[in-house]
């Protein structure tokens, strides 16, 4: 790994910490109230907060992810660090869109 | 006698980077369906209450618990990195990693608790 992508892994690592603490608790609280897609929505709903929050950390997670499985694969598979690279990227990618999709379902429409 | 330069697997500490590893991998591959059912709301809620009443069976919620496990355990692991690689160096490293693994595994105890 270079040291570009160290510190983007690390930064991300550490931006998310915050976030990942939120998210476990929103999980026990979605999941305690037996939450319908009708309830969930009514909280995410136009919420500038939740748009916000949840944006910094689909970004986060997508650099933080794909930085992640590109060591795996360089390391683990017989891939070249170059192929890594692009399964990397394209996983970043791809984790981007559904997230970010994910996120305007939640709150936008 | 173990290969050159293995002797160290097996350690607490080789086994802490390992599980560390090994659910980011997990929850790598686990996003991507997360992310698509959160977006299945995108024209109106009846999909994703489809998923949901889906998800309420037993097995399911014992994956639920898993993931917990995962989250939790990986976001203890790294932050266990990033205080070894940002501050001063401090004994009890296996010690420090068997509270992490022990936390994760209550957090998930209490999650799935509170599921059935």
């Amino acid at each position: 790994m270079n040291v570009r992508l160290y510190v983007w892994q690390r930064a991300t690592a550490a931006l998310m910490v915050p976030f990942v603490l939120v998210h476990i608790a929103v999980i026990f609280y979605a999941t305690r109230q037996q939450m319908t897609a009708a309830d969930i929505l009514s909280r995410t709903h136009g919420s500038a907060a939740w748009a916000a929050f949840y944006t910094v950390f689909v970004a986060a997670v997508s650099i933080h992810a794909a930085i992640g499985v590109r060591n795996i694969l360089s390391e683990w598979s017989p891939l070249g660090h170059r192929a890594a690279g692009w399964c990397a990227v394209s996983l970043g990618i791809v984790l981007a869109m559904l997230g970010f999709h994910a996120v305007i379902a939640l709150v936008l429409t | 006698m173990s290969a050159p330069g293995t002797k160290h697997r097996g350690s607490a500490l080789w086994l802490a980077a390992m599980i560390h590893r090994l659910s980011g991998l997990a929850l790598a591959i686990f996003l991507p369906i997360h992310f698509f059912v959160l977006g299945l709301s995108f024209h109106g809620g009846a999909k994703l209450d489809e998923f949901l009443r889906w998800s309420d069976q037993p097995l399911v919620k014992f994956a639920e618990g898993g993931l917990v496990f995962l989250l939790t355990i990986h976001l203890l692991g790294g932050l266990r990195v990033l205080v070894i690689e940002n501050f001063d160096w401090h004994d009890g490293q296996k010690r420090l990693a068997m509270f992490g693994a022990t936390v994760s595994a209550v957090v998930a105890f209490i999650f799935l608790v509170r599921m059935f």
